[in-house]
């Protein structure tokens, strides 16, 4: 019985632990073995040196979508976080109705990126959408085609992921904001500092912790961005809007190429990492003054 | 259901049990949408009547990607269908990874060889064996026209390349949009590999997107194509990014755009919409000569077990019969593989085409569509369609081009 007691929470544990264990570093470390062997339609295991890679790297459509990744993920995660802050200090002034205008940010959210993708394919389409129904309004001259446009059509995506993920940031950041110790805004507004300095100065360097969640979230969305390029642009024109996922995706499932979808798998790991694991490290470490 | 026929029917099963083995068949294939659906359901009729067990598999979506993955996850765990719609080179890649069943003793029984075109009978064969039976022809390099605005503009349907850029100049100065286009890869694909045929001939195409030559995809040749590819990118309108290749369809059917290159499933649109080949549309193969094939066909994997052997035997001999080829082709809209079928009640497209095919194939310019799947392996023809779709949606240099084309081909071996 005491026994029981004492180890209930190991015994619990132990099938997540041990199908985790499988299923998430089993199959990493498969994926890796993979990668580094001649594996066409089925898997081979026989190793074969780092030859995967090098024709991972030799692509030039893996260049595209590696550029891509970084173009996409970096205006992504400023862009989502700024509209974010914004309508987050927006909504923290005491406004009537600030629920419903909550919910009203908040809930792209909601949608399927799918429906996204498709809702905006439709909005940018230039015989059907935004473009058209300007020209409808005489306004002969106006064009707005990124959609077709190779150079511009990863903006495009860019766009249709800010709407989607910005209502989330803004929600973190009014949690932030309001997490913010009150007597010490009140403290501030008595000593008469304007407004726009309480924020910049105290309520914004105290939510850090907040925008580090934010970025990883956004971050991470960013890697393993797929249905919504899909749903987009399909990865075109050309292969234009490709991101390392629907590389992937391509080569192990429409070529039969498995070798070159597991090196391509590998290297998105390793950008994720590089992201999370200072994170982590920042988190897990002991803090000193504890 | 009473208790009577519930009695009757369970007797009925335990007598018939210990008799001879019943043919099984579990069948996985993506013919879901809806002349397809169709189609297989005529097969599955067919295998019911002579007295087997039909198993579906039905695998929607992408083209066949779908069914593939389910096909992998299936042999992977060592549990493969009987039978599984596979084409071109992929099956012999799939023999290589875990064997194929051999249905040599079915195809020579019912003499094969003597009813298929010799290059079709090829890809059904693993090593000299007979691995597969093909359900359909599938011409690719057809252009389609829509007659109306033909007759007004006073153009005849082109029979090379520079009357085509004639016509579609003419057009476009009057304001038709040339040329109905789907912006999806393996659509600028299938243009591409119709101009390779057109421009550089039958033999060029074989060394080029069959053998993979390197001297034939950097020569000038190659860069002509490349040119012609740039001007064709000039007659679509600029709204075909994305579009679906039967979408294109709907606009040479209502008269939006002049022409279409596209597979013979275009026509399936036309007539499903009610249009008629010769008064509503015009069919001609692509400027040139040859003809690209996409052939349909079944795959057999090695099995286990009496009766599951005995299904493969029999879908295969359904799968080639003249009945079937007839029945199915015409809901498809393909012609038959046999050569030696009625066309009772095909329309012109369709026999012109099935005499192109007897012809190209003894005049030896009978070829594998590369498009669509019929003349390489997934890495190589996959590297090709990114070049090309490349050059289509940029203002890359023909230079450039073959460059990277030769250089793709090289990386994806």
């Amino acid at each position: 019985m005491e026994w029981l007691e004492r180890n209930v929470p190991k015994v619990v544990l132990a099938p997540s632990f041990v199908a985790i264990l499988v299923f998430v570093y089993g199959f990493i470390a498969w994926t890796a073995w993979i990668s580094f062997t001649r594996s066409r339609l089925m898997p081979r295991y026989e190793l074969d040196g780092v030859t995967q890679y090098e024709r991972l790297f030799a692509a030039p459509r893996w260049d595209v979508a590696m550029n891509n990744l970084f173009l996409f993920g970096g205006l992504f995660i400023v862009i989502s976080m700024v509209i974010g802050l914004m309508l987050a200090i927006f909504l923290d002034q005491k406004i009537r109705a600030e629920g419903v205008l909550r919910t009203i940010y908040l809930y792209p959210m909601a949608l399927s990126l799918i429906v996204t993708g498709t809702a905006w394919k439709w909005i940018l389409n230039p015989g059907l959408g935004i473009q058209e129904a300007v020209r409808g309004w005489g306004f002969e001259n106006f064009t707005f085609d990124w959609l077709i446009q190779p150079d511009m059509a990863i903006y495009t995506v860019v766009l249709a992921a800010v709407w989607q993920a910005s209502g989330f940031v803004m929600a973190l950041f009014l949690a932030g904001l309001r997490s913010v110790d009150s007597e010490i805004i009140r403290a501030a507004q008595v000593d008469g500092i304007p407004t726009h300095r309480i924020y910049s100065a105290i309520i914004i360097p105290t939510m850090a912790p907040i925008f580090l969640s934010a970025f990883i979230v956004l971050a991470h969305l960013a890697i393993k961005a797929f249905d919504l390029v899909i749903a987009l642009t399909g990865g075109g024109p050309g292969y234009a809007t490709d991101l390392p996922a629907t590389y992937m995706y391509a080569m192990a499932f429409s070529r039969g190429d498995l070798g070159q979808a597991a090196s391509s798998a590998m290297i998105m790991m390793m950008v994720i990492f590089a992201i999370v694991v200072p994170y982590l490290y920042s988190e897990l470490r002991p803090r000193r003054d504890q | 259901m009473n208790m009577k026929s519930v009695l009757a029917a369970s007797t009925a099963v335990m007598l018939a049990g210990p008799a001879l083995a019943e043919p099984t068949a579990e069948v996985l294939h993506w013919w879901t949408s809806g002349g397809e659906a169709k189609s297989v359901a005529v097969l599955q009729e067919q295998f019911a009547a002579e007295g087997g067990t039909w198993t579906d598999m039905p695998v929607a979506g992408g083209g066949g990607d779908a069914a593939m993955t389910a096909l992998r996850a299936r042999v992977l765990s060592g549990n493969a269908p009987t039978a599984v719609q596979l084409k071109g080179p992929a099956i012999q890649e799939w023999y290589e990874e875990v064997g194929l069943a051999d249905i040599g003793p079915v195809a020579e029984e019912n003499g094969w060889d003597d009813v298929l075109p010799a290059q079709i009978a090829e890809h059904m064969k693993c090593e000299g064996q007979w691995c597969a039976a093909p359900v359909n022809v599938h011409r690719v390099n057809w252009i389609w026209g829509n007659k109306q605005i033909l007759d007004e503009h006073g153009i005849e349907m082109p029979t090379t390349w520079d009357e085509f850029n004639a016509a579609a100049e003419k057009l476009q100065t009057a304001g038709v949009t040339p040329l109905a286009h789907g912006g999806q890869n393996w659509q600028d694909a299938t243009i591409f590999e119709t101009v390779v045929l057109g421009l550089g001939g039958p033999e060029f195409y074989q060394q080029a997107l069959v053998d993979l030559d390197p001297e034939a995809l950097t020569s000038d040749t190659m860069k002509s194509v490349f040119d012609e590819m740039r001007v064709i990118r000039g007659y679509v309108d600029d709204n075909f990014s994305g579009r679906d290749w039967n979408l294109a369809t709907a606009m040479v059917m209502n008269g939006e755009a002049a022409f279409q290159i596209m597979g013979d499933w275009a026509k399936g649109e036309f007539l499903a919409a009610g249009k008629e080949p010769g008064v509503d549309f015009v069919c001609a193969p692509t400027p040139g000569e040859g003809f690209l094939y996409n052939v349909d066909s079944f795959a057999f994997f090695e099995l286990e077990g009496e009766d599951k052997q005995q299904g493969q035997a029999l879908l295969a001999n359904l799968i080639m019969g003249p009945d079937f080829q007839q029945t199915f082709n015409l809901n498809k809209g393909s012609i038959p593989a046999r050569t030696d079928v009625a066309l009772d009640g095909f329309d012109d497209c369709a026999t012109q085409s099935n005499a192109d095919m007897t012809a190209d194939a003894e005049a030896g310019s009978l070829l594998p569509s590369y498009a669509h799947g019929m003349a390489l392996r997934g890495a190589p023809a996959g590297a090709i369609t990114d070049v090309v779709t490349a050059h289509f949606n940029s203002d890359m240099s023909s230079d450039d081009a073959v460059q990277q084309l030769s250089d793709a081909v090289a990386n994806a071996m």
